[in-house]
C-alpha cells in the first residue's frame, strides 16, 4: 500500500504539488492524468524518492521513502522516468542485468540470471539482447527499460509517461505489457498517462490532478466523462463508448476552449501534443 | 523482416563475444607494457653508482606511477558522477586551486616557515583545505536543478585561470625578486621528488583505493544515470560526496608531486574507455591508471633521450590533450 | 542557453542624452584617473616639480610616465573595442581575442620571428605576429563553423582550447630556444617596460580603433546575421572577415608592444552592452573609454600593491577580469534558466 499525506513540493514561489493525500492499495493499474504542469510527474518522482519532499510523508508498505535506506526501497519499488538517455554504451542485456543490482550488488547469481532471462522474454527482447541500447528504436528502448524495471522484481512499479514518443503500435504494445505486469505478475502499477483513453481502457483506477492537487479520483468510467474532463482540462470533450469503456474524442475538436475559464488559454490540440515537463 | 532481425542479432552477438574477455586482456597487455617501460626507464644507460642511480630513478618512477594512477582515477570518478567524459578535475581548476592553497599558506605563515614544516603535516593541511573546497564543488555540480555541462567546463577553466593569476600575484607580492626561486620551490617536478612526500602520497593513494574499492559496483549503476542509480537503491548523494572527497585527495597527491597536468586525465581516461570497450569500474580505473603511468614514464624516457630534458612532458600533454579536447567538442556539438 | 544564442535580449531604449551623459562621465573619470596615474611611481614627482621644470624629473615624466599612460589608453581602448567587434561578428558574447586563439597565435608568431628572423626590425616582427594572429583567428572561425549550432558556451571553449594548443606549441619552441622568459612577457601584459620610442606602434592600433568606429554600423548589421545583412545590401563575408582581420591585427600589435591582457576584451564590452544595448555605433566609444579606464585602474593597482615593486598588469587583470567574467558567466546561466 502506498500512502501519501500532505505531500507538498515547491520550486521557489511556485507550489507544484500542494498538500496531496492519497492511498493506493496494492494491485492494479493506477493512472495519474491531468494537464501539463499539474504536478503528476513531480508527485511520481517524490513517491520514487527521486525528488525530496518539502512537506508531508510518503509511505510504501509502511516504509517512509525519505528515511528508508535506498537499497531496501529498491527491492520494494521501482521507478522509470520518461527521459531515459544513458550516457554509457550498454547492451540490452547489460541494462536489464542492472535491474538485479539491488539484489546482488553487481554480482549476478544464477537466480538473478533467471530473472534477467524472464524479463527479456516477457518483453520480447530476446533477439535484441546483444544490441547496444543507443541503436534501438524508441519503442524498443522503452521496452528495454521496462524490462530492467521488471527485472528489479518490485511489488510497486512507478512509470512516468512510458508511452511518450511511441507510435500507435509500440504504444499499444507497451501498454499491453504494463497491463500484464499487473494482471499476471500481480504488481501494483502507478503510471502517469497523457492520453486519457489509455487510462480509460487499461487502468483500474484513475487519479486526476490539476494545479498540484487531486481533483478527481475513481474508476475510469467515473472520471472519463464529459463534465469531469471539462473540469480537469478546461475543454469540452465529447465522450463516446467503445468496448464498454469511455473514449474521449479530444482529437476531433478544433480549438473550442471553455469560455471565460482561463484568459490565456492555448489551443487544446497543442496542449495534448506537447510533452509534459 | 524476421530473418533480417535475427541476422542482426547474430552479428551483434558475434561482436559481443570477444567483449567479454576484452577488458581483462587489455589490462593484461597494459600491465606488461607498464612493466617493460618501467624496466627500461630504470635500467637504460646506467652509469656511476648503481645504488644511487637506482634510488633516484626509483623515486622518479614511484612519483610517476602515483601521479598516473591518481590523475586517471580522479578523472574516471568525476566522469562517472557527472555522467560525461569531458569534465576532469584539472579542467575544473582543481589542481590550480591546490597550487593556490600552497602559495597562500606560504603567504600566511611565511615562505621559510612553511617550507620547513614537516612534509606530512604540510600535505595534511593542504588536503584538508582541498576537502573543504570539494564540498563547494559538490554544491556547484549537484546543487542546481539543471546543470549545463559546457558551462561548467568553461566556468572551471576560467576559475583555474583566476586561481593561477592569483597564485602569481601572491608570489609577486611575497617577494618580487625571488619570484622564480619561489616558483621552483613551490612547483614540484619529477626530477626533485621529495622522499617523504612520496611516501605520504603513496599512503594516501593506497587508502583511497582501499576505501573506494567496495564502491566500484555502485559506480557502475551511477554511470547509467542518477535516477536509475537511485531507483536501483544506490545512495547517490552519499556516494557522490565520497567520490568528490576521494578526488580531492587524489588531485592533491598528483599536484603536490608534479604540479598541474592539465589534459592527462582527459586523455588517459578516454583512452581507457575506448581500449577496454567498457564503462565497468572493475576495469576502467586500472586501465586508465596504467595508461597514465605508461604515458608518463614512457614520455619522460623519450623526452630525456630525444630532447635531453629540455622539453617538459606537460607541454606535450597540453598540446595533444588540447587537440583531443577540441575533437571531443566537435564530436559532441558538431554537425 | 538557447535564449542566449540570439544574443542579448531587449535593452533600454536608446536615449541620446543618456548616452552622451554616460560617455561624458566615463571621459571625466578617465581624465582624472589618468592625471593621477602620471604621479604614481618609484621616483616622487609632483605638479610643482613640473612647474619648476626640474630637468631630471621632467625627463622621467616625458620619457616614461607619459608614454606609459599613452600605451595604457591606446591598448586598453583598442582591446575593448576589438572584443566588442568580435562578439558582434561571431554573435557570441564570450568571444574575444583571448578566447579565440588570437592572442596565443600572435605570441607564437613572435616566438617564430625571434627564432628564425632574429635580425629583422620590430615592424617586421610585428607583421609576422599579425600574420600568425590572422591565421589563428581564421582557424578558430573554421572550427566554429563546423559546429551544428553555435552554442554560446562551446564556441569560446573551442577558442580557449585552440589557444592552449597554440600556446603549448609556443612553449615547446621557447623551451628549445631558451625564450621562455620572453614568451612569458608576451603572454602576460606589462607596462613597466614602456618608454618613449618603444610604444609608438600602438598609434597604429589607435588608428584602427578609429577605423572600427567608422565601420561600426556594418559590424552591427553583420552581427544580426547573414540574412539580415544581405537583405540590407551589406557584403556579409567581407564585413565578417574584414572585421575579424582588424581585430586580429590590433590584438597582435598589442601583444608585441605590451603583451597579452587577459579578459579585457571580454569583460569590458559585456559590461557596457549590458547597460547600453548592441548598437555598435553607440556602444563603441563608451567601450573604448571604459577599456582604457579598466586597464588604467588595474595598472595603478599593479604599481601600488607591492610598492616599490611592480606586478605585471596581466596578472592583476587576470584576477579582477577573471572574477568579473565568472560572475557574468554564472549570471547568464541564471538568466537563461
Amino acid at each position: 500500500m502506498i500512502e501519501l499525506s500532505g505531500v507538498t513540493k515547491r520550486y521557489g514561489p511556485n507550489t507544484v504539488v500542494n498538500s496531496v493525500s492519497l492511498t493506493i492499495p496494492g494491485g492494479g493499474v493506477n493512472a495519474l492524468v491531468g494537464p501539463n504542469g499539474a504536478g503528476k510527474s513531480t508527485l511520481l518522482s517524490m513517491i520514487g524518492r527521486l525528488l525530496p519532499l518539502d512537506e508531508g510523508e510518503i509511505r510504501v508498505d509502511g516504509l517512509d521513502v525519505s528515511r528508508t535506506a535506498g537499497n531496501v526501497l529498491a527491492k520494494k519499488l521501482s521507478i522509470l522516468r520518461q527521459e531515459n538517455q544513458v550516457a554509457v554504451r550498454l547492451t540490452v542485456k547489460e541494462l536489464v542485468e542492472f535491474g538485479r543490482f539491488p539484489h546482488s550488488q553487481g554480482r549476478l547469481t544464477a537466480e538473478d540470471s533467471r530473472h534477467v532471462e524472464e524479463a527479456i522474454e516477457f518483453l520480447e527482447l530476446t533477439e535484441l539482447s546483444g544490441r547496444p541500447i543507443n541503436r534501438l528504436s524508441g519503442g524498443q528502448r522503452q521496452r528495454a527499460f521496462i524490462a530492467m524495471v521488471l527485472c528489479q522484481d518490485t511489488d510497486y512499479v512507478l512509470l512516468d509517461e512510458p508511452l511518450n514518443n511511441l507510435d500507435m503500435r509500440h504504444a499499444s504494445q507497451t501498454m499491453g505489457v504494463i497491463r500484464r505486469l499487473a494482471t499476471e505478475l500481480n504488481k501494483t502499477i502507478v503510471i502517469v498517462l497523457h492520453d486519457v483513453n489509455f487510462a480509460s481502457y487499461h487502468a483500474d483506477r484513475v487519479v486526476a490532478m490539476k494545479d498540484g492537487a487531486i481533483v478527481a479520483d475513481g474508476a475510469p468510467g467515473e472520471i472519463i466523462t464529459g463534465p469531469s474532463l471539462t473540469e480537469i482540462y478546461d475543454l469540452e470533450v465529447p465522450v463516446h463508448s467503445y468496448a464498454d469503456r469511455p473514449v474521449a474524442a479530444y482529437f476531433a475538436i478544433g480549438s473550442r476552449p471553455v469560455p471565460n475559464r482561463n484568459a490565456n488559454h492555448r489551443p487544446p490540440t497543442k496542449a495534448v501534443l506537447a510533452t509534459d515537463h | 523482416m524476421l530473418v533480417d532481425r535475427r541476422r542482426l542479432a547474430q552479428v551483434a552477438n558475434v561482436r559481443g563475444m570477444p567483449e567479454f574477455g576484452r577488458p581483462a586482456l587489455v589490462l593484461l597487455l597494459l600491465g606488461i607494457l607498464l612493466a617493460m617501460v618501467t624496466a627500461l626507464f630504470m635500467t637504460y644507460d646506467l652509469k656511476g653508482s648503481l645504488a644511487f642511480a637506482l634510488e633516484l630513478r626509483g623515486r622518479k618512477v614511484g612519483g610517476m606511477l602515483l601521479v598516473g594512477f591518481a590523475v586517471a582515477y580522479s578523472s574516471v570518478l568525476l566522469h562517472t558522477i557527472t555522467n560525461n567524459r569531458i569534465l576532469t578535475p584539472s579542467l575544473m581548476g582543481f589542481d590550480a586551486l591546490f597550487v593556490l592553497i600552497q602559495t597562500s599558506a606560504a603567504f600566511l605563515f611565511g615562505t621559510l616557515a612553511f617550507l620547513s614544516l614537516d612534509v606530512r603535516l604540510r600535505f595534511g593541511i593542504e588536503v584538508g583545505i582541498m576537502l573543504a573546497f570539494a564540498a563547494i564543488l559538490y554544491r556547484l555540480l549537484f546543487g542546481g536543478e539543471n546543470r549545463d555541462l559546457f558551462l561548467l567546463v568553461l566556468a572551471g577553466i576560467i576559475t583555474g585561470t583566476v586561481f593561477t593569476s592569483l597564485t602569481a600575484l601572491i608570489m609577486r607580492v611575497l617577494d618580487p625578486n625571488e619570484f622564480l626561486t619561489l616558483q621552483d620551490l613551490l612547483f614540484a617536478n619529477f626530477s626533485t621528488v621529495n622522499r617523504d612526500l612520496l611516501l605520504v602520497s603513496a599512503a594516501a593513494v593506497v587508502v583511497i583505493f582501499v576505501v573506494t574499492r567496495p564502491l566500484l559496483p555502485q559506480l557502475d549503476a551511477v554511470a547509467i544515470g542518477r535516477e536509475h542509480a537511485i531507483n536501483l537503491g544506490v545512495n547517490h548523494r552519499v556516494l557522490v560526496r565520497q567520490c568528490l572527497a576521494a578526488i580531492a585527495v587524489l588531485v592533491s597527491v598528483s599536484t603536490a608531486l608534479v604540479g598541474p597536468v592539465a589534459f592527462l586525465g582527459l586523455l588517459v581516461s578516454n583512452m581507457a574507455y575506448q581500449l577496454t570497450g567498457t564503462f565497468r569500474h572493475r576495469y576502467t580505473p586500472a586501465a586508465a591508471g596504467m595508461i597514465g603511468a605508461i604515458a608518463l614514464i614512457g614520455g619522460q624516457f623519450l623526452l630525456q633521450e630525444l630532447f635531453a630534458s629540455v622539453v617538459r612532458l606537460s607541454v606535450i600533454i597540453s598540446f595533444i590533450g588540447g587537440i583531443y579536447f577540441i575533437l571531443l567538442l566537435l564530436k559532441e556539438a558538431g554537425r | 542557453m538557447q535564449a542566449m544564442s540570439t544574443r542579448r535580449g531587449p535593452r533600454p531604449a536608446p536615449g541620446r542624452i543618456r548616452d552622451t551623459a554616460l560617455l561624458g562621465l566615463a571621459l571625466v573619470s578617465l581624465t582624472v584617473v589618468s592625471a593621477w596615474s602620471l604621479f604614481i611611481g618609484v621616483s616622487d614627482i609632483n605638479v610643482s616639480d613640473l612647474l619648476q621644470a626640474d630637468s631630471s624629473k621632467m625627463l622621467l615624466f616625458v620619457e616614461s610616465r607619459v608614454p606609459r599612460l599613452a600605451a595604457i589608453l591606446l591598448s586598453g581602448s583598442a582591446m575593448g573595442v576589438v572584443g566588442l567587434i568580435m562578439q558582434s561578428l561571431v554573435r557570441n558574447r564570450f568571444v574575444a581575442p583571448t578566447t579565440a586563439g588570437t592572442v596565443d597565435a600572435a605570441s607564437l608568431g613572435l616566438v617564430v620571428a625571434t627564432i628564425w628572423f632574429a635580425g629583422v626590425s620590430v615592424f617586421l616582427k610585428m607583421t609576422i605576429a599579425v600574420i600568425f594572429a590572422l591565421a589563428g583567428t581564421a582557424l578558430f572561425m573554421t572550427l566554429v563553423q563546423r559546429l551544428r549550432y553555435a552554442d554560446i558556451i562551446v564556441v569560446p571553449l573551442i577558442g580557449i582550447m585552440l589557444g592552449g594548443v597554440i600556446q603549448a606549441a609556443a612553449t615547446f619552441l621557447a623551451l628549445r630556444y631558451d625564450l621562455l622568459q620572453s614568451l612569458s612577457a608576451w603572454t602576460n601584459g606589462d607596462f613597466s617596460g614602456i618608454l618613449r620610442g618603444r610604444y609608438e606602434l600602438l598609434y597604429l592600433v589607435g588608428a584602427m580603433t578609429v577605423a572600427a568606429y567608422l565601420f561600426a554600423n556594418r559590424f552591427t548589421l553583420a552581427g544580426m546575421g547573414r540574412d539580415v545583412a544581405v537583405n540590407l545590401g551589406v557584403n556579409y563575408h567581407r564585413v565578417l572577415y574584414g572585421g575579424m582581420a582588424l581585430a586580429a591585427s590590433v590584438s597582435a600589435v598589442v601583444v608585441v608592444v605590451v603583451g597579452g591582457i587577459p579578459f579585457l576584451g571580454l569583460v569590458v564590452p559585456n559590461l557596457v552592452t549590458m547597460a547600453m544595448g548592441d548598437n555598435l555605433r553607440r556602444v563603441l566609444p563608451v567601450t573604448a573609454v571604459s577599456g582604457a579606464f579598466f586597464v588604467l585602474v588595474c595598472d595603478i593597482v599593479s604599481r601600488t600593491i607591492r610598492f616599490p615593486y611592480e606586478i605585471p598588469v596581466g596578472t592583476v587583470v587576470g584576477v579582477v577580469g577573471g572574477a568579473i567574467f565568472l560572475a557574468l558567466l554564472l549570471r547568464s546561466r541564471f538568466n537563461a534558466g
